[in-house]
């Protein structure tokens, strides 16, 4: 096949575009899965985030405004599951489908008349003379300003989860949340505000899809971006700079699929746009394979409801 | 102050009544729905739930619609709530519900146009393996990689989907019609059509094989030993291994029978009221049949219940739609909230909820 068409420049800065909605989601489900909470509910929260995201910043013209509202909701519908599954102990495989359900309903409702709208433009970052360099100008210097936050998250959750008092009692409480609890550690409280804040990027992800990367709002939109997100943090064995990495991969096969659609090839559309999920599942099997869940390195108490007798 | 504690064995009275007053409040939750959405919130639960089944204008039209669209979310739900009960979630019914339109359609267009009564048993057959086939993917994955079937029968979905656009543009795509897509008309060739049974009860054979899965589910698990097994692993799963259940082969008869079960439900599906495969054939029964088997309580027969009430929102959703101008998501917004308020209320059969007063308590413990 010819791949001379594509300029490796333009896929290297575009894979970064298409790779920043799953990453901000699954650093968001990341920090969740650290605290033994598994919140299936991420495409949910994506495209509420996605919807409200998109609403706000039409409303008010300003994209900053509108991703704002979309960690607003993102966050508020994760409440949702947190008051079910820490609060209600219901069980996390089932309140998270639920949430995804709900998301995809009530996103379509608030969507309703935003359909076919053109949101306000997210300005690219200026860096002055920087963005004009050869090669690294287009790759570093030329993104808005959510792929640099989305980097940012990245090494911030690294750090604290690493080297901090907060992150070490987050990773004690999804280790364990029996011993947690005995050490003194509000483990309820903990886990709840690790939803938020997945929900929060999750919703920020969301918004970036409707806001930068399609633009527009449809149905359905993120069309399974949030489940790519959950099978990403398994891929990156809960590690933040891997979840960067997969993410980076994933936005690389879906910028590469896209451009072989647009140059025609032979294949039809259709099995190209399959690819994705294929690669997903495979690269899950690879991950997965042979391994028990301590070499995976999952938390222990993954998925796990707590409840402190007596 | 409230507080939880946890019930020895989880309460049956609360059991039997959780759904009852889950659908109570989901109705009154989507009354304030309707009415921020400025509609008359008692016109729109009438409109939903009694209107279908009982108003002389819409009951001839929309109550044998009732069984059309009960029979594939009985089929799917039923054989999902075996898996469930054993703590193993195949969620991509909705992809094994497409696979298995696919290879009976396929069938189908391979014999069109020759008439034989073998053509429908055949089709049969060829939907239930097809979602069988489909839903053996998660299943041998996780057996034998330890690859989380959540994530990859959900993926599954998406890859179904993009086949069936392939399918209903491509190869499936029927050379009479004029370029369009979509495939020949199954309905219309006889010894493919899955018609109605009784002219006007709306019970085709689809609706048979919910009701000889549900037999089939009930005898299994209430019976057999393999019904024993799954309740064992679902509740303790240690305890199960030390009975002597082996994991793998439980995982692949609980996913290989539902996605049986979920292909045989797009058979019938296409082959009747879907007429065609078409790019948008799958109406979201996959997901709903979810909601059906928690609302069931995972039994068989509180499936039947639960898929009817489902099947009852659809077709009352439609006809708000129509007559409220309300939008199709709210339908699927009501079904979410009923999944909320379902597994918000379970707390109260696995949880006793104690009033405790600070001074008394002490007093109390002795």
């Amino acid at each position: 096949m010819d791949f001379g068409s594509i300029n490796p420049v333009v896929l290297i800065a575009s894979l970064m575009v298409a790779a920043t909605p799953i990453l901000l989601a699954a650093i968001g489900e990341l920090v969740v899965e650290k605290a033994g909470v598994l919140n299936l509910g991420v495409e949910g929260m994506m495209i509420v985030g996605a919807v409200s995201g998109f609403a706000a910043a039409v409303t008010t013209g300003s994209p900053i405004l509108g991703m704002l509202a979309a960690i607003v909701a993102g966050a508020a519908v994760s409440l949702i599951f947190a008051l079910l599954t820490q609060v209600l102990m219901a069980n996390q495989v089932a309140s998270g489908l639920a949430l995804t359900l709900f998301g995809l309903g009530f996103s379509a409702l608030l969507g309703q008349s935003y359909v076919g709208i053109v949101p306000p433009r997210t300005e690219k970052l200026n860096f002055g003379f920087l963005s004009d360099l050869p090669v690294v100008g287009r790759i570093l210097f030329g993104h808005d300003i959510l792929v640099y936050v989305s980097l940012f998250l990245v090494a911030a959750v690294w750090y604290w989860l690493n080297y901090t008092r907060g992150g070490r009692v987050l990773r004690a409480v999804g280790e364990n949340h029996d011993s947690a609890h005995a050490l003194g550690y509000k483990v309820k409280r903990v886990r709840i505000l690790a939803i938020l804040f997945g929900g929060a990027c999750a919703g920020l992800g969301g918004a970036y899809l409707s806001l930068v990367r399609v633009p527009q709002w449809t149905e359905g939109m993120t069309a399974g971006a949030g489940w790519i997100a959950l099978a990403l943090v398994v891929f990156a064995s809960w590690k933040p700079w891997r979840v960067l990495a997969g993410a980076y991969l994933f936005g690389g096969i879906m910028v590469l699929q896209l451009n072989l659609q647009a140059a025609g090839y032979r294949i039809p559309v259709e099995y190209l746009a399959m690819s994705p999920y294929i690669i997903t599942i495979l690269v899950l099997v690879v991950m997965s394979s042979n391994r028990t869940r301590r070499t995976l390195a999952a938390p222990g108490s993954l998925g796990r409801s707590f409840h402190a007798a007596g | 102050m409230l507080r939880l504690e946890r019930r020895p064995s989880p309460s049956k009275a609360w059991n039997y009544a959780t759904p009852v007053v889950a659908v109570l409040l989901t109705m009154i939750a989507g009354g304030i729905l309707f009415t921020i959405l400025g509609k008359n919130p008692f016109e729109a639960i009438k409109l939903i739930f009694w209107d279908p089944l009982f108003s002389e204008q819409f009951a001839a039209y929309s109550r044998p619609q009732l069984l059309v669209k009960a029979g594939p979310l009985i089929l799917i739900a039923v054989g999902l709530s075996i898996g469930f009960r054993a703590g193993i979630w195949n969620i991509g019914a909705e992809g094994q519900y497409i696979v298995g339109a696919l290879c009976a359609a396929a069938v189908a267009l391979a014999f069109y146009p020759a008439e034989s009564v073998l053509v429908f048993p055949l089709m049969i057959v060829a939907g239930a393996l097809g979602g069988w086939a489909w839903a053996m993917i998660p299943a041998i994955l996780r057996t034998r990689f330890n690859t989380n079937e959540i994530l990859v029968s959900l993926l599954l979905v998406y890859v179904a989907e993009k086949l069936l656009a392939a399918a209903a543009t491509g190869f499936m795509r029927n050379p009479q019609g004029a370029g369009f897509p979509g495939s020949r008309n199954i309905n219309q060739y006889a010894s493919a059509a899955n018609h109605e049974i009784f002219a006007g009860t709306g019970l085709h054979w689809g609706g048979v094989a919910a009701f000889v899965a549900v037999l089939f589910t009930y005898i299994m698990l209430q019976r057999h030993i393999l019904g024993f097994q799954v309740q064992l692993a679902g509740q303790a799963p240690r305890a199960a291994r030390f009975a002597g259940v082996a994991p793998a082969r439980l995982v692949l008869m609980c996913m290989g029978i539902s996605g049986a079960f979920a292909g045989m439900a797009g058979m019938f599906e296409v082959a009747g009221p879907a007429r065609l495969i078409s790019i948008d054939f799958n109406a979201g029964y996959g997901f709903t049949a979810i909601i059906v088997a928690f609302l069931g309580r995972l039994n068989p027969i509180g499936i039947v219940l639960a898929g009817l009430l489902l099947a009852l929102t659809y077709i009352g959703g439609e006809l708000a739609q129509f007559m409220l101008n309300l939008p199709a998501a709210a339908i699927q917004v009501f079904q979410g909230m009923l999944l909320f308020f379902l597994l918000a209320l379970d707390v109260l059969s696995n949880y006793r909820v104690r009033l405790f007063l600070p001074q008394r308590a002490t007093t109390e413990t002795v």
